[in-house]
């Protein structure tokens, strides 16, 4: 098994999905039906040769395994080179687990166009695995900026109201910062006649070149995160996005900008990494607050939790930036947890805005009573976001706030003011949707979880115990990856003002 | 495995009762928390006599947890005197309310939840006293926050009660706030979290200073005050004490068990378990005294007008957490755990006997409406009358022993701050004293101020309430007598063993038996004139105290409004958070980013594109004339610069 293309395999088998489905042919409740089996037959394969990947893994090396390489472009060094480290199988693992919980989450939500909806869903799935498993800069270009299309058609699709809106304003966002990022590529590839991952981690940018390559980088991942100011695009896309876009938008693409930071930035440019920092403390910790205090006056439910998501991956961004185990580790952490459970706060959501077919929270209240199933998946996942010990919240939270203490205190003050706010909110929402009397009419005859819902958030509540309770199953494999970041961006610091020293 | 057993039991009641209610039914999930509390607090005996008498302290590891760089924390037991101690007050308090809420919910539709959630709390309190690092006792200290929370908000159609529940929920993460930078400044400190590493190299560190927040600090005081904050929040001192009194809007077994014997506690428990690191700061030592003394004083004013008889008992919870906090400030730990322990079972019976109260008024709360049942529940008033002399410190009742023991203490410190937590005290305690006797003469003697229809229905609990009281009576009468040589008497050294560091520095426990006797009597008399002036007031001439309020209006809405603390952080924190929240909101995402960012770009290049768009008119002349303009142009600066 180990000598199988795995990684190339997971990548392109829901394309493969795809191309089945495209097949399809005959009448449309068929084609519906047909679409959705092959769609999530396809999605779970994928999560269970994901699986594999995770078991042919050598947690106790940092280099890039199960490497894959053959040429692409002849003539140029740009190559097909696929890889993984202990900090990117996660995020595969993560996408792998995610589409077939969000193709389920589908079935009884969208019945219009489903053919083209679940094709979208699994070119999508191919994007993000093949983005965090290249190791080739202009395959990663193409992946990372691939993911926005079939993103942007779900949202402009099968969206809201205002949803040519969000879907441009997520487009006209994320591209103003990836046109940066592209003349950075050109620029390193120029400097350093190579675009394999790898290699460039190992070379040295001169100091002032790193300073505007690393900006032009920051423009566009920064946007991805997204961190403040550059964020009003994600409230409106989590809005107007159907729940499973929702889902896969919170719990994987926002990913991809930290991802992003771990994997060029602070490698590749430590000394611009370096002068930066406060930067990104600064616009973390007004992220943390600000959109924390924003969340408590909406009145929509996506929205609240799209602010909040804000807020948390403001922990993350601290934690890379922060440079210490813990940090690195604990900012890991946050993202597999948030992934998690704010796509499972949005698939809350999604079950009641399927019922109801409103988000407004003023339309609901005293659920409780009706639906005790949903308010105990409910409460649990307002937990983990609120970063209770014993779930998956509290570890990433925690050791980002322990591993910033350690170089900057006063930053993990302001980030901890975080754990006020974010029960204010969190709790605020729950009481307001779930708790109280129900009073509405409409909503006297609603009905709990079906089935299909339990099974789609049991996989979801085991892993949010499970990363409470033995967080070490995940923190492991990323030791030595996480290590050898932290080792190499040392060295590189080291070196840098050895030879200012030097210079003067 | 027995030990493990005590710990986790409860969490498996918890399980069963909480998802399989449904199958089992209420009587079943009854059936099953009660056994299963019970065999816990059977084992908690068994543990008590191995650890504490005996002396065998184990820590005993499960599970490795978290492990990131040096961070290393496991899943660990660890039982020590002190552990043994808590452990003997939650799971018996615990076995005592289970039982009592079988009687006390029966008319309610959600037992099985009920149960649960009570079994929950239980578990997470255990994993508190348990620990043996503190992202452990984090875990719990923040289990026991929600399974309060879930508690308070049990009645959740009742609006009151979700506002409850909410604040409990977010002022105890203030004091959470602070309990986290606590753990980092020690981790930064010690490169550990674990107890017993921490505690071996205080000594080394006692002199080192340390740069938080931009300012210089002897570094053991920092990380005191820090966690020290979080023992605020969790055990309502001054300051963060706000939920406590909200928090009784939860049914009545909630407010013994959580809101009196155990919960707020933990705070208490958490600074007695750091001594090793407390006293090496004697600025945090004082701080947590004045903290303490203040609260004792502040809260007992405040339980002398309050009408709602939950209420009262509230603020004397908090009254009574301010002695146990001053007593810990004067390095008087072991009488700190002494009184927790008593007053644990003498408080738990007051809510209980309040919720029995409750229970035969017809959910009737407020004292101004009751009055002369005593005949008719015999019981509870006499089981009352015992909880209140204990509570008031009457001599050989189990609150005598450890509050006069705290009192004496804070005298025998031979400090500033001892000495203004001793006044304090003495005036705190004819003020409990006061209102224990206000609340019993209101509730109990005097006419029946009730209407006919409720008088009709007074009646006495039924056994399975009356039991739980009786057990936690004879502990309220018992405790104090039975404890004292081993908590605070000579015994003390040899019971406590390394559980908590007294250095040679806060002698206090030794000065305890030299003091002048009158600082030894004062309590006592001053709680016999307390008692004696609410006989006069509210017995003798019922007149006086409206009266009073009406002379001293001032005074009485500033005590009853409880020294407008709400109103104070309505004003500071709640309403400017929404009103920032939606300032943000429209003005900065809204106008600035979206106007100026995405929103505006598009404008702009909507409105260009129209100007620029205009040009194109389709006239010949209109473009001749642009041409020749052109043309006339280039000309011109040809010909200049041709120069």
């Amino acid at each position: 098994m180990t000598d199988w293309p795995l990684l190339s395999l997971t990548t392109f088998l829901p394309l493969v999905g795809a191309l089945f489905i495209l097949a399809i042919r005959g009448e449309a409740q068929v084609v519906a039906r047909n679409a959705r089996n092959v769609a999530l037959l396809t999605s779970v394969a994928t999560f269970v040769v994901s699986l594999f990947i995770l078991s042919g893994f050598d947690p106790a090396s940092a280099d890039f395994q199960l490497k894959e390489s053959t040429t692409w472009l002849p003539g140029t060094a740009i190559a097909y080179t696929m890889g993984v480290d202990g900090i990117s199988v996660w995020f595969v693992l993560l996408s792998t687990f995610l589409t077939p919980i969000c193709i389920l989450s589908s079935i009884g939500a969208v019945e219009t166009r489903v053919k083209e909806y679940m094709i979208s869903f699994l070119i999508l799935e191919t994007m993000m695995v093949g983005m965090f498993c290249a190791l080739d800069m202009v395959l990663f270009y193409v992946f990372f900026e691939g993911v926005l299309i079939p993103m942007f058609i779900i949202i402009g699709v099968w969206g809201g109201q205002r949803r040519v809106y969000a879907a441009f304003k997520l487009f006209l966002y994320t591209l103003a910062g990836s046109v940066l990022m592209l003349i950075a590529m050109l620029a390193m590839y120029f400097d350093a006649h190579t675009t394999d991952i790898p290699t460039l981690m190992a070379h040295a940018f001169d100091g002032r070149m790193q300073l505007w390559l690393w900006l032009a980088f920051f423009a566009s991942f920064a946007v991805k995160v997204p961190m403040w100011p550059v964020h009003t695009w994600l409230p409106d896309a989590h809005v107007e996005a159907p729940t499973a876009g929702s889902v896969i938008l919170a719990g994987v693409l926002l990913k991809m900008g930290a991802y992003g930071f771990i994997r060029f930035s602070v490698p590749m440019f430590p000394i611009a990494s370096e002068y930066f920092t406060p930067l990104i403390y600064t616009l973390s910790i007004v992220a943390v607050i600000y959109t924390s205090l924003v969340a408590l006056v909406q009145d929509d439910m996506k929205k609240l939790i799209a602010y909040s998501s804000i807020a948390h991956m403001g922990y993350v961004t601290i934690g890379i930036f922060s440079m210490t185990t813990q940090g690195v580790e604990g900012a890991m952490y946050q993202m597999l947890s948030h992934g998690i459970v704010s796509g499972a706060l949005f698939l809350c959501v999604g079950v009641v805005y399927d019922r109801m077919h409103t988000r407004e929270i003023a339309r609901y209240g005293g659920l409780v009573e009706r639906m005790p199933k949903y308010a105990a998946v409910f409460m649990l996942m307002t937990m983990a976001s609120v970063g209770l010990p014993g779930t998956s919240g509290f570890v990433g939270e925690f050791l980002v706030l322990l591993g910033v203490f350690q170089v900057n205190s006063w930053v993990a003050f302001f980030a901890a003011t975080g754990l006020v706010l974010g029960a204010c909110y969190a709790l605020y929402l729950y009481r307001r949707v779930v708790f109280g009397k129900l009073t509405r009419e409409d909503l006297k005859s609603i009905m709990d979880l079906s089935p299909r819902e339990v099974a789609m958030f049991a996989p979801m509540i085991v892993l949010v115990i499970w990363m409470g309770v033995y967080p070490n199953t995940f923190l492991e494999p990323m030791h030595a990856s996480v290590a050898k970041l932290i080792d190499n961006f040392e060295l590189a610091k080291a070196a840098a003002n050895g030879l200012s020293v030097a210079a003067r | 495995m027995m030990y493990i057993a005590a710990v986790f039991l409860p969490l498996l009641g918890s399980i069963v009762a909480g998802l399989f209610g449904r199958f089992i039914g209420d009587r079943g999930a009854q059936l099953v928390t009660c056994t299963l509390l019970g065999v816990s607090a059977a084992i908690s005996g068994l543990i008590f006599k191995s650890v504490a008498i005996d002396g065998n302290a184990v820590v005993i590891p499960l599970l490795n947890w978290i492990q990131s760089g040096t961070v290393n924390v496991s899943w660990a037991l660890k039982f020590d005197t002190l552990t043994a101690v808590m452990m003997i007050v939650v799971t018996w308090v615990s076995f005592m309310v289970h039982v009592y809420s079988v009687g006390y919910m029966s008319h309610d539709p959600s037992k099985p939840r009920f149960m649960s959630y009570l079994s929950l709390f239980t578990f997470a309190m255990l994993m508190l006293v348990t620990a043996d690092n503190l992202i452990q006792m984090f875990f719990g200290w923040e289990g026991v926050g929600v399974a309060s929370y879930l508690l308070i908000g049990f009645w959740f159609h009742k609006p009151s009660a979700n506002a409850a529940a909410i604040k409990a929920f977010v002022v105890n993460r203030v004091g959470d706030f602070g309990f986290a930078l606590g753990i980092f400044g020690v981790y930064y400190m010690f490169d550990s979290v674990g107890f017993d590493a921490i505690f071996a190299a205080a000594p080394e560190k006692a002199g080192a200073t340390v740069t938080f927040f931009g300012i210089e600090w002897h570094a053991v005081t920092i990380c005191c005050l820090l966690l020290f904050v979080g023992a605020m929040g969790k055990s309502a001192q001054l300051g963060l004490h706000t939920w406590l009194p909200d928090a009784m809007e939860g049914p009545t077994p909630v407010s013994a068990l959580i809101h009196a014997a155990t919960m707020v506690t933990a705070g208490v428990f958490m600074v007695a378990r750091m001594s090793p690191l407390f006293e090496f700061s004697d600025t945090a030592l004082a701080t947590v005294t004045i903290i303490g003394a203040l609260t004792a004083f502040f809260a007992a004013t405040v339980g002398c007008v309050q009408n709602d008889i939950k209420r009262i008992i509230a603020y004397s919870t908090c009254s009574q957490l301010g002695y146990m906090f001053f007593a810990i400030g004067v390095s008087a730990y072991q009488a700190a755990i002494f009184h927790l322990m008593t007053h644990a079972f003498f408080k738990a019976l007051l809510f209980l006997g309040a919720g029995s109260v409750i229970h035969a008024m017809s959910d009737e709360q407020d004292i101004r409406r009751m009055g002369g049942i005593w005949k008719h529940v015999k019981v509870t008033w006499a089981l009352m009358w015992i909880g209140s002399l204990a509570l008031a410190g009457i001599p050989f009742f189990a609150g005598y022993y450890s509050k006069d023991t705290i009192l004496e203490a804070a005298y025998a410190a031979h400090s500033n701050v001892g000495l203004l937590a001793y006044g304090l005290g003495v005036a705190a305690a004819f003020l409990t004293a006061f209102y224990s006797w206000r609340l019993l003469i209101l509730t109990f003697h005097g006419k029946p101020r009730a209407d006919e229809h409720t008088m009709a229905h007074v009646h006495e609990s039924p056994a399975v309430m009356v039991l739980p009281l009786v057990v936690l009576a004879t502990g309220a009468v018992l405790a104090g007598w039975l404890g004292y040589e081993m908590f605070v008497g000579h015994d003390r050294a040899e019971f406590w063993k390394s559980a908590i560091l007294v250095t040679a520095a806060h002698p206090t426990m030794e000065n305890l038996h030299h003091i002048p006797s009158w600082v030894a009597t004062l309590p006592t008399v001053v709680a016999v004139s307390g008692i004696a002036l609410a006989y006069i007031l509210y017995m003798f001439a019922p007149s006086v105290p409206g009266m009073l309020a009406k002379s001293f209006n001032g005074i009485y809405l500033f005590l009853l409004n409880k020294w407008y603390f709400d109103e104070l952080y309505d004003f500071l924190f709640v309403r400017p958070a929404f009103k920032l929240g939606r300032g943000l909101w429209k003005g900065g995402d809204g106008a600035l980013i979206d106007g100026v960012g995405p929103d505006g770009v598009a404008a702009a290049t909507k409105a260009i594109a129209g100007k620029v768009g205009r040009l194109q008119s389709g006239y010949l002349y209109h473009y001749a004339f642009a041409m020749l303009i052109g043309v006339a142009t280039f000309v011109t600066w040809y010909m200049f610069n041709a120069r």
